[in-house]
C-alpha cells in the first residue's frame, strides 16, 4: 500500500493490522458516523435476509421448498411480511399496561444493536481514506458490555409478559426472567476462561490473542458450555421456552397481535440470535481470521478480506443455530433448568479452576510447585465432589427401587382397552364433578 | 488529591453530567418508594442504579458502572421482578402498599442520610480527586481487591454462600424441622 494512502492516523509505533484497545477514540466524528451507519444496514439487512435465509434453510432440511414466491428465491418474503405487519390493524389490548405495553418491544431491540458494537468485523482498514479499526467502539471491558446489554433486553421480555395481562404472556414473561438470569452466569464463567487466556476484555484484544490457535480450541470446555449457553440467552429452539408455543400459545408475545410491535419483537429476537453468533466468532472462532487453510496466505488478514472470513464465520454459526432447531425438539422447563444449574455451571468453575492452576504452571515458573499442588488438590477435590453425589444419588436410586419392590403397582384392568394403556376415562370431571 | 480547589461556580462538563445523573439517581429512588404501583417500582429501581452505573462511567470506574448494569439491573432486579410477578402481578394500584410506620420510617430515612452527607462532606470538605482514566480498569481493581481487599472479599462471599444455603434449606419441603 504506497506510503501516502496510509491516512493522518499514524498509530504509535507500527502500522499493525490488528487493533488494539489503543487504536480507539482517534477516528474522527464522520467516520463514526458512518460506521454506525454501516452497521446499522449491516443488522437491518441481516435480520431481513436472516429470515429469509433460516425459513430456506429449514425448509430444505424438512424437504420443501420454502418461502418461494415473492421476488427471486422469495428472497423479497421479508419485505413482503414486514409491509404487511405495517398495514395490519394495530390492536391495543384494552387491560394492558399501555406505557410498558408499548416500551418493551423497543426494550427488547435496542439492547441487542448496542451490543453488536462491540463486535470487530475486521482489522485496522481504509475507509473513505481514513485507517480505522472496523469496529464501531471497544472498551476494556467490551464482553462485559456484551454480558449487560444481553442482562438489559430481558426487561423488554419480562414487561411484554407482565404489561399484557395475560396468564399465557405472564407465565412466558416469568421463565425468560429466570432463564436469562440461569444462563447469563454459565454464559459469564464460559467466558473466564476466555479472559485468562487472552488477559483482556477487550474484544479486538482477544481477536489479537486468538492468532496462533482460536479459543474454540484451546478451551473446547468453555466453547462448548457457550454454545448451549447461546440458545438459552437468545431464548432459540430447543430452549425458547418464553414463547413455547406448544404450552403458552405465544407466551410473551401472545398480545402482540401481528402489527409493527410484532415486528420489533421478532426483529429483536434476531438481533440476539445475531448477537450470540457474533460473541461466538468473536470470543471463540477466531473473530475475523481467515480459517486454517487460507491462513497460510499472507494476504488473508490484510485490507478488507477479513470481513468475508468473519462474515463467513458468522452465517455458519447462524446456519448451526438453524441447523439445531430443525433437529432438537423443545426442553421441558425443568430439565432446562436443571441443566443449567446443575451442569454448566458446575462443569464451567471446574474447568475454570483447571485453566488457572494450568495457566498458573504455564506462565509463573517459579510456582510450578504450587500450581501442580493445587492441580491435584482441584482434582481430587472435584472427584471427591462427584462421588459423594454419586453415591447419594445410588441411595435414592435403590431406596426408590426397594420403595416400589415393597408396594408393586398394579396395573388395573379398567385402564387397559385391549392390552393398551388409556388414560382414565371417568375422572370426576368429566361428570361435572370439581375435583377440590 | 492535593492540587488546587477549582471553583464550585465554573463546573466542567463533567461535573454537571455527575450532578444531573445523581439528581436522577435521587428522584427515582424517590419515586421507588411513593408509587403506588408494585412493578413499575421495581422499574424505577432500574432507572435509579441505571443513573448510578452512569455516575460510575463519569467517574471513570468502567468496570464497576458495567457491573453495576450486569449485577444490579440485570440480575437483582429482574429477580425481584420474577418474584413479584410470581406471587402477584397487579397491573395498576395496589392500595395497602403504605406502611403504617411511613413517618417513623422517613425520619430514620431522612436522620440516616444526614449522617452519611455530613461524614462525607466533613471528611472530603475541599479535596478534588482529578479524574485520570485508568483508575478504575478491571485489572487495578483486580489487584486491589486480591491484595489489599481480600479479608473482606472472603468475608463477604462465605456470608453470601450462607444466605445461599439458608435459602436451599428455608426453600426445601424434604428437610424436616428438629
Amino acid at each position: 500500500m504506497p506510503e501516502e494512502r496510509k491516512g493522518r492516523h499514524v498509530m504509535a509505533g507500527v502500522l499493525a493490522a490488528d487493533p488494539t484497545l489503543a487504536d480507539f477514540g482517534e477516528d474522527p466524528l464522520w467516520i463514526i458516523v458512518v460506521k454506525a451507519v454501516m452497521l446499522f444496514l449491516f443488522l437491518a439487512l441481516g435480520v431481513m435476509f436472516g429470515v429469509w435465509f433460516e425459513r430456506k434453510l429449514i425448509s430444505r432440511m424438512q424437504d420443501r421448498y420454502g418461502p418461494n414466491r415473492a421476488g427471486r428465491f422469495g428472497l423479497l418474503q421479508s419485505v413482503a411480511d414486514a409491509v404487511k405487519m405495517g398495514l395490519k390493524e394495530d390492536i391495543l389490548p384494552s387491560a394492558v399496561d399501555r406505557v410498558l405495553y408499548l416500551l418493551a418491544p423497543v426494550i427488547m431491540v435496542v439492547p441487542a444493536f448496542l451490543a453488536f458494537s462491540v463486535v470487530p468485523f475486521g482489522p485496522v482498514v481504509e475507509l473513505f481514506g481514513v485507517r480505522t479499526p472496523l469496529q464501531l467502539v471497544d472498551l476494556p471491558v467490551a464482553v462485559l458490555f456484551v454480558l449487560a446489554m444481553g442482562a438489559v433486553s430481558v426487561y423488554g421480555v419480562v414487561l411484554a409478559g407482565w404489561s399484557s395481562r395475560s396468564p399465557y404472556a405472564l407465565l412466558g414473561g416469568l421463565r425468560s426472567a429466570a432463564q436469562v438470569v440461569s444462563y447469563e452466569i454459565a454464559m459469564g464463567l464460559s467466558f473466564v476462561a476466555v479472559f485468562l487466556f487472552a488477559g483482556t476484555l477487550s474484544t479486538s484484544e482477544i481477536v489479537r490473542a486468538q492468532e496462533q490457535v482460536w479459543f474454540a480450541v484451546l478451551l473446547i470446555p468453555s466453547f462448548l458450555v457457550y454454545v448451549v449457553c447461546m440458545f438459552g440467552e437468545a431464548a432459540r429452539i430447543p430452549f425458547d421456552l418464553p414463547e413455547g408455543e406448544g404450552e403458552l400459545v405465544g407466551g410473551f408475545q401472545t398480545e402482540y397481535s401481528s402489527s409493527l410491535k410484532f415486528a420489533l419483537i421478532m426483529m429483536g429476537e434476531y438481533l440476539h440470535t445475531f448477537t450470540a453468533a457474533g460473541v461466538a466468532v468473536t470470543l471463540f472462532l477466531g473473530g475475523w481470521r481467515a480459517p486454517f487453510p487460507v491462513s497460510l496466505w499472507e494476504g488473508a488478514g490484510q485490507g478488507w478480506w477479513p470481513v468475508l472470513w468473519f462474515f463467513l464465520k458468522f452465517v455458519l454459526t447462524f446456519a448451526f443455530i438453524v441447523w439445531v432447531r430443525a433437529s432438537l425438539p423443545r426442553v421441558r422447563y425443568d430439565q432446562l433448568m436443571s441443566l443449567g444449574w446443575k451442569v454448566l455451571i458446575p462443569v464451567s468453575l471446574a474447568w475454570i479452576l483447571l485453566v488457572a492452576a494450568v495457566r498458573n504452571v504455564v506462565v509463573n515458573e517459579g510456582d510450578r510447585m504450587l500450581g501442580i499442588g493445587l492441580g491435584v488438590i482441584i482434582v481430587i477435590g472435584v472427584l471427591a465432589v462427584w462421588m459423594r453425589f454419586d453415591t447419594v444419588a445410588q441411595r435414592r436410586r435403590e431406596a426408590l427401587g426397594a420403595q416400589v419392590e415393597a408396594e408393586p403397582e398394579e396395573p388395573s384392568d379398567e385402564r387397559a382397552a385391549g392390552g393398551f394403556p388409556v388414560p382414565p376415562l371417568d375422572l370426576p370431571h368429566y361428570h361435572g364433578v370439581s375435583r377440590s | 488529591m492535593n492540587e488546587a480547589v477549582p471553583s464550585y461556580l465554573s463546573p466542567t462538563g463533567q461535573e454537571i453530567v455527575f450532578l444531573l445523573l445523581g439528581a436522577v439517581a435521587v428522584g427515582s429512588a424517590l419515586l421507588v418508594v411513593t408509587t403506588k404501583q408494585l412493578v413499575h417500582a421495581a422499574l424505577w429501581l432500574v432507572v435509579s442504579f441505571g443513573a448510578l452505573a452512569g455516575c460510575y462511567l463519569v467517574l471513570t470506574a468502567e468496570f464497576v458502572a458495567w457491573v453495576q448494569v450486569l449485577i444490579y439491573v440485570g440480575a437483582v432486579v429482574a429477580l425481584l421482578l420474577f418474584g413479584i410477578m410470581l406471587t402477584r402481578a397487579p397491573i395498576g394500584r395496589s392500595p395497602g402498599l403504605d406502611s403504617g410506620n411511613r413517618v417513623v420510617a422517613a425520619i430514620v430515612a431522612v436522620a440516616t442520610a444526614a449522617v452519611l452527607v455530613t461524614v462525607v462532606i466533613d471528611g472530603f470538605r475541599t479535596a478534588y480527586a482529578d479524574l485520570t482514566p485508568g483508575r478504575g480498569t478491571a485489572g487495578e481493581l483486580g489487584s486491589s481487591i486480591f491484595r489489599n481487599w481480600v479479608l473482606p472479599f472472603e468475608a463477604l462471599s462465605v456470608l453470601l454462600l450462607a444466605a445461599l444455603v439458608g435459602a436451599i434449606v428455608l426453600s426445601r419441603t424434604d428437610i424436616r424441622g428438629r
